[in-house]
């Protein structure tokens, strides 16, 4: 998922799926400043890493952003593991350097 | 009922220290000490007390929980997008000590993080940024 959105052009139309919810490939042209083969092969790459809903409707594929997909990045357990093993880190410095 | 299961999460880091749990309290309790390690403090270990912790970024919003002297002690630990209880535990090894910590925490606003992304985007670039430069 991550690597999905490290690209910015990714990370544009993931961002523009969020705010306006269903959208064709059409749709997402305007504004995209790229081809629709290009777009199609991004919604495919954030389809894959879970960030993209797709639904069939008539001709029209229509786009939506999946919630569940980034549940892990808001997820806070992420930023606070990190945070907590730093701190353990120090306390073990400041442990070594105390007294008994 | 997905719901529920997303608002209660929790972290838990573990670690062995060849020290005695007395040692490791005063670290954990005592304001001057917990500033090198953790943040700078006004912490006080008696249950109910409220205390600040503050770093550059921001602070933190406690209230001790309960306390147990070489054993056990619990606090509030609120931020602005987070209400949680941090809980550490100390047990005594044949070494030293197993140092245990668990925050436990609820984030009603999951839901609205992602309706807002236009508000949470920045915080959200900010996150990512720092889980990549984590992976290899």
């Amino acid at each position: 998922m991550f690597r999905a959105l490290a690209d910015p052009t990714r990370r544009g139309l993931f961002e523009r799926l969020c705010r306006e919810g269903d959208t064709t490939v059409v749709g997402l042209l305007a504004g995209a400043g790229v081809s629709q083969p290009v777009v199609s092969k991004h919604l495919k790459i954030l389809k894959a890493a879970g960030l993209v809903h797709d639904r069939h409707e008539g001709r029209y594929t229509y786009y939506s952003a999946e919630r569940d997909g980034l549940r892990s990045l808001i997820d806070w357990t992420s930023r606070m593991t990190g945070f907590w093993n730093d701190r353990f880190d120090d306390l073990d410095n400041l442990l070594r350097r105390m007294d008994q | 009922m997905t719901e529920t299961m997303e608002t209660t999460r929790a972290v838990v880091v573990e670690r062995d220290f060849p020290y005695p749990p007395e040692k490791l309290w005063r670290a954990l309790t005592q304001p001057h000490l917990i500033a090198e390690w953790l943040m700078r403090n006004d912490f006080s270990a008696e249950a109910g007390r409220r205390f600040t912790l503050s770093a550059d970024w921001g602070q933190v919003d406690c209230e001790v929980e309960a306390v147990e002297p070489n054993r056990s002690l619990s606090y509030r630990w609120d931020t602005k997008d987070l209400r949680s209880i941090v809980t550490w535990t100390l047990a005594p090894t044949a070494t030293g000590t197993s140092l245990r910590m668990e925050q436990r925490g609820f984030t009603p606003e999951q839901k609205a993080y992602f309706q807002g992304a236009t508000v949470g985007w920045p915080r959200f670039i900010a996150q990512l940024g720092e889980v990549v430069s984590r992976l290899d």
